[in-house]
């Protein structure tokens, strides 16, 4: 990869790591405690500010997600650079 | 199904090229406690677990594919400026003789993945004990591996990595009792 990568690129980045952290925290959680309402608006409510993160990620720096889940750009912007591992 | 998700679930981060912890942390990548051998684990043990902790192995199992990701990360940066010279000096010279700069799903000692670190009992509480045990010895092997480097960028990634392990045992030892509450239950007919 040949990109320089910006300090927004690496807040934005990290903005939604720590969102779907909670959310991967709270669904395990949810999984062995499925009657704890507090943990579940928890979840709805940053299930609500995630999608919000990753559309203004997505929109700045191309999908996250394939087969549809994510919007494209032209030319197709998926297949392109940085990958997870070169950042 | 599954759907990638092009990025990491944690900041991975190096300080410097140290092929020599990159043949370490191949212990959490192909071996009997790795992060391969856990993902395939638990969701091959859906198929045959009660309803009720599906949900559980199929979360737990999928975020391992994560921390899998998260491994070959770190080896990938720890390696990919050490030339051929450094990889022999850290003993991965065998590896680059057969594998150049290419991942395998092998141990810290170079033996290739086996099926056979993974039981598949059928009874639900034998499984989950042993996937109880598969965290805890996952969580014992990223403690000896953050005592082996002075990395404080690698150290924070496994630290990361250990923290799940905890999570995952205690999630698991919830699944045990979820399980024997269900078996206690008088059934009416």
């Amino acid at each position: 990869m040949s990109e320089v990568l910006t300090e927004d690129y690496y807040r934005k980045l990290e903005e939604l790591q720590q969102l779907d952290f909670v959310l991967v925290e709270l669904t395990l959680y949810l999984d062995t405690h499925p009657n704890d309402m507090q943990a579940l608006q928890q979840f709805n409510k940053t299930a609500q500010q995630r999608q919000q993160a990753a559309y203004n990620f997505e929109m700045e720096y191309g999908p996250l997600l394939q087969y549809g889940h994510s919007y494209s750009r032209y030319p197709w912007q998926w297949s392109q650079t940085p990958w997870p591992w070169q950042v | 199904m599954w759907i990638y998700d092009k990025k990491l679930q944690y900041p991975v981060r190096v300080s410097k090229c140290d092929p020599r912890m990159a043949k370490f942390l191949m212990e959490q990548y192909g071996g009997a406690d790795g992060e391969l051998a856990a993902a395939l684990r638990y969701l091959n043990q859906r198929y045959s677990i009660p309803d009720k902790v599906i949900g559980l192995l199929t979360d737990i199992g999928t975020e391992e594919f994560a921390h899998l990701e998260m491994i070959a990360t770190m080896v990938y940066k720890l390696t990919k400026d050490a030339t051929p010279q450094q990889l022999e000096e850290a003993g991965l010279g065998a590896h680059f003789a057969n594998h150049d700069g290419a991942l395998f799903y092998e141990n810290a000692a170079g033996v290739p993945w086996t099926a056979s670190y993974i039981a598949a009992k059928g009874d639900p509480l034998a499984d989950l004990y042993e996937d109880i045990a598969a965290e805890e010895k996952a969580r014992a092997t990223y403690q000896w591996l953050i005592d082996m480097t002075d990395d404080v960028d690698l150290q924070d990634g496994l630290k990361f990595l250990r923290e799940r392990e905890i999570i995952h045992a205690l999630r698991f030892r919830e699944a045990v009792e979820i399980i024997k509450e269900k078996r206690e239950e008088k059934t009416y007919y």
